[in-house]
């Protein structure tokens, strides 16, 4: 297996330039809009591949984004929404997953059956009722409407995740643990919850890209002013000012960067997490 | 399940096990199982609340105005899936393969990568192609040309004829790191012996690729696939950041989720349905429903002969 690559050069140049391709594919767009940002309109028109140096430099858009959209008032938003459903989604998706792994009762695969049901069916489906309830109960414009409905659309893959992990955490630990008088809530919070940490951190990811993307929910759910998240806020921005491509280029970084930057830093523990836990 | 079946005999009612599961069970139940019955249920329903059974999957069908947008969203929800299936993941098995050699300098790099677009959200997907394949803009004309290719060049997105299709290959771009990514990961759970013992047999490169990994590599293959599906047809965000609720140029690019957004809420003239809004999304139920049975029953069962 080993020696393709030293046997025969051709082969691996041509892995090479398939794969140099593609990376130029991928990044081709966001790098267009990048370097676009900063430049005014002639620039973004006339040079549209050209580097914003020299007289093409102009981070006009970026002034014009930060005076018109609330942007820090979305952003705001969507951080208290992602973090507050990562943490009821971690919590409760720990607890009912150590409940499922650690102790035998009746109806225990049935339980683990009913809370898997919706890794394949999506939440979305039931948006009339959620509206309804939401409406009902006063939370319609609210940020716990969100934080509610993204807690139940995580809580499934998480629960099937963590409580593949708990089963590897071991029995004698937890015994140990038992004759030394810890109760169960001590035995959970203390001992396994800091040993699933690399496996919470994977959920952690797994769950925050759709929450912190999701343009449905705050939508249909969300969509005053005042609880309007990054998503939102950038996609009725990016309808209103379509044609001043200075702020719609640069209102575009600005949504990329972030989420950019964050990918970077913890890139490993998403890779690790997709090719370790994800699929057996 | 009762609560006093907690208990397990003799022992004394375990309360943990109850604190353990009810917060979890508790918001699970109360905003997505009950939503999803009740919307089903209410598919069953008028306007006006009167019970009229499985009138609404009649009118959703056949009624001139209604079923026309119907089947449209559903074909282009097929087309949509199709593209999925035969561009973006042979192009994340091929990009997986190529990776998972061990020899292969800046995997690292790669895989990264090839993974941003995923992480990116749909409004800033939609919006960045649509940019760049604006004729206003005309980079991508720009760039043809350059290549001598400029005849090429149509405003695809404004189109009838190309919009959907483009837009399906701009979701191919944002999500080719999943296919990538998983089946990598079955790539490298495949034992050494295995490939060395190819290797012995004189199996190697592209043959070792087909003859060896590929079938090995065919359960992570259907997992994308029903992934794939399910994603696919319960899509609306990408549709709804690139071109729109009203999914143009004249509803080419109406998918279910689409059709299910305008229906419920409303689009201009037309009020909103909270009767056919639950009929459709129960549809759209029964079609992922039908994808997952079809995967676990048939595919699975099947696959599990090739695993170790």
């Amino acid at each position: 297996m080993a020696s393709k690559a030293t046997h025969s050069p051709v082969r691996s140049i041509a892995a090479h330039a398939i794969l140099l391709t593609y990376t130029l594919i991928a990044l081709f767009p966001v790098f267009v809009i990048v370097i676009n940002s900063l430049k005014n309109r002639q620039g973004i028109f006339k040079a549209p591949l050209a580097l914003p140096v020299g007289e093409l430099w102009a981070p006009d858009g970026f002034a014009k984004v930060l005076t018109r959209g609330d942007f820090p008032l979305y952003f705001q938003n969507s951080l208290i929404v992602t973090l507050v459903s990562l943490f009821f989604v971690l919590l409760f998706g720990a607890m009912a997953a150590f409940a499922l792994s650690e102790y035998r009762f009746k109806g225990n695969t049935l339980m683990g059956l009913y809370l898997a049901l919706g890794i394949m069916i999506p939440i979305r489906l039931g948006t009339v009722a959620i509206l309804q309830i939401m409406a009902a109960s006063g939370l319609v414009n609210t940020l716990w409407a969100l934080i509610l409905v993204y807690t139940a659309q995580g809580l499934p893959l998480s629960i099937f995740i963590l409580s593949e992990f708990m089963r590897t955490v071991s029995d004698d630990l937890k015994d140990a643990g038992r004759i030394d008088g810890m109760n169960e809530f001590k035995i959970f919070f203390r001992l396994v919850l800091p040993l699933v940490r690399p496996a919470m951190a994977t959920v952690a990811v797994f769950t925050m890209i759709p929450i912190w993307n999701d343009l449905w929910f705050p939508l249909i759910l969300a969509p005053a002013e005042s609880t309007k998240t990054v998503t939102l806020g950038a996609q009725m921005f990016l309808g209103q000012f379509q044609s001043e491509w200075d702020a719609v280029l640069a209102a575009l970084t600005l949504a990329i960067l972030p989420v950019l930057i964050l990918y970077l830093i913890f890139s490993r523990q998403l890779i690790r997490g997709i090719t370790s836990g994800a699929v057996k | 399940m009762t609560t006093d079946s907690f208990g397990g005999g003799r022992k004394p009612f375990r309360w943990h096990i109850l604190v353990f599961l009810a917060p979890a069970a508790l918001v699970y139940s109360a905003f997505m199982i009950i939503p999803l019955v009740s919307t089903l249920y209410q598919s069953f329903f008028s306007r006006e609340w009167a019970f009229v059974g499985l009138d609404n999957f009649a009118k959703l069908f056949t009624d001139p105005r209604l079923s026309a947008s119907f089947w449209n969203a559903l074909w282009n929800n097929v087309w949509f899936f199709i593209i999925h299936m035969v561009v973006q993941n042979p192009i994340g098995i091929l990009l997986a393969a190529l990776l998972s050699n061990p020899r292969l300098r800046l995997r690292g790099f790669y895989r990264t990568v090839f993974f941003i677009p995923t992480i990116l959200s749909f409004v800033i997907v939609g919006f960045v192609w649509k940019l760049i394949l604006s004729p206003v803009w005309g980079i991508s004309q720009g760039m043809l040309k350059s290549v001598g290719l400029g005849w090429l060049y149509q405003p695809w997105l404004g189109k009838e004829d190309y919009a959907l299709t483009t837009l399906a290959l701009i979701s191919n771009w944002q999500f080719i790191g999943i296919p990538m990514m998983l089946i990598y990961a079955a790539l490298l759970s495949i034992p050494d012996e295995v490939l060395e013992a190819a290797e012995c047999d004189g199996i190697t490169g592209w043959a070792q690729f087909w003859k060896i990994q590929l079938p090995l590599v065919l359960p992570a293959i259907g997992i994308v696939s029903i992934l794939t599906f399910v994603g696919n047809f319960n899509a609306f965000d990408l549709v709804y950041a690139a071109q729109g609720a009203a999914a143009g140029p004249n509803f080419s690019t109406d998918l279910l989720g689409t059709l299910l957004y305008r229906t419920f809420f409303g689009y201009q003239l037309q009020l909103g349905d909270r009767a056919m809004g639950s009929t459709i999304a129960a549809v759209m139920f029964l079609i992922i429903l039908a994808g997952v049975c079809v995967y676990l029953f048939l595919v699975q069962t099947r696959l599990r002969r090739y695993q170790f």
